[in-house]
């Protein structure tokens, strides 16, 4: 399981991979914005990512609607976690096909229970 | 600041003073048939009127100037034995140096609780593995041999406890050491919220006097109504006050219901 973790700031992206470690996710990348994200992500065997929203560059979403339009990435599960809390947000990050969507600040057991829960419903299929 | 509630409004009474003195000058030399007298009495209306207006704005560009000059205070001593110690002296590098301060902070709690996670881990893996042959000693199915290796271990399991407790105490203390930037940080913020708070009554009064002058002068505008917002695809970061609002979430819990509503 290889995962991508984007978000502009480090010390972010140092939590949720600590988070996952602790979740038994060993394998992880980070990138600091969509621009770098992408071509990661075209070039790199990723099984999941999780991204945040407000970012220089390349935001979360558009990263999102980029991944849902490549046919090789558009199964790609994506987890948002991000300080965007306003409902039409909520419900972009949905339309634009989001499989879970993480408020800041989150506790480790919402991150965890998202991820789970993500991780079901791709097996299941 | 070196100005009054509204320097528009004195500036006004006095205009309008003369004004009037002017103005039955004016109509004076214009019944006595003086047209070259009544033509100066129009330009000196013109010139106090225009006087007026420059000093209201001389003095209030000095005052938005001030706002600027004395929000450059000095921080250095907060940072003696920082090598790249600079004078931080525009708002922007304060709010760089506040960034600077937070993620140094917060990676030194990270590095701390990475190294004593390890340590704590091991205590209790060690504990673990002893109680087992603890229990077995209890039941009486051990064999001498054993536990003279047992007697050993848990002397050493305790010399090291101690020593390994004494280091996470240690970085736990770092860690507290660690949060000092919220003092820093919190007094450049403040300092910057205060040349905010300048700038913006500057600011109103410039909009205060703007209007005076529309008055004097004349001038209608039209009404602007504002463009409505629209959310742009970069996002708007932090929320403040989000249970207060009502288009925004305040909550895992909340997000959690909107997507289910939405069939998640």
């Amino acid at each position: 399981m290889k995962i991508l973790i984007v978000d502009d700031f480090s010390t972010m992206r140092r939590i949720i991979k600590n988070l996952l470690r602790d979740l038994g996710f060993t394998n992880t990348a980070e990138a600091d914005d969509g621009t770098s994200a992408l071509p990661m992500l075209q070039s790199g065997n990723f099984d999941f990512l999780v991204t945040d929203w407000n970012m220089p560059g390349m935001s979360g979403i558009d990263l999102l609607r980029a991944v849902r339009a490549d046919e090789r990435l558009k199964h790609l599960p994506v987890l948002m976690v991000t300080a965007e809390a306003k409902r039409d947000q909520i419900i972009e990050a949905a339309q634009a096909g989001v499989n879970g969507y993480v408020v800041k600040p989150f506790t480790a057991q919402a991150l965890k229970e998202k991820i789970e829960k993500i991780f079901e419903r791709v097996q299941a299929k | 600041m070196a100005l009054s509630k509204d320097p528009g409004q004195a500036t006004a009474q006095e205009f309008e003073h003369s004004l009037k003195d002017n103005a039955k000058q004016l109509v004076d030399y214009l019944e006595k048939g003086q047209f070259g007298e009544a033509i100066l009495v129009i330009q000196a209306i013109n010139q106090a009127r225009d006087r007026g207006l420059y000093h209201e704005v001389g003095l209030l560009t000095r005052a938005l100037h001030n706002s600027i000059v004395n929000f450059q205070i000095d921080t250095t001593h907060a940072l003696e034995d920082d090598a790249d110690t600079t004078r931080i002296s525009d708002a922007s590098d304060r709010l760089d140096y506040v960034v600077t301060l937070t993620d140094k902070a917060a990676n030194r709690t990270m590095d701390l609780v990475d190294s004593s996670a390890p340590v704590v881990a091991n205590i209790g893996k060690e504990a673990a593995a002893l109680r087992v042959d603890w229990d077995r000693l209890q039941r009486r199915e051990m064999a001498a041999g054993e536990f003279r290796d047992l007697y050993k271990r848990i002397g050493e399991f305790l010399q090291k406890t101690e020593t390994s407790t004494a280091d996470v105490s240690g970085q736990l203390n770092e860690i507290v050491l660690a949060q000092d930037y919220q003092d820093l940080t919190g007094q450049v913020i403040k300092r910057v919220i205060t040349l905010v708070h300048d700038v913006e009554e500057s600011l109103l009064n410039l909009v205060r006097m703007a209007g005076q002058v529309d008055r004097l002068a004349g001038i209608e505008h039209k009404k602007v109504t504002p463009e409505a917002k629209k959310v742009s695809s970069r996002g708007e970061g932090p929320q403040i006050h989000a249970d207060k609002k009502e288009d925004v979430v305040s909550g895992q819990d909340e997000v959690d219901d909107l997507l289910s509503s939405l069939g998640f």
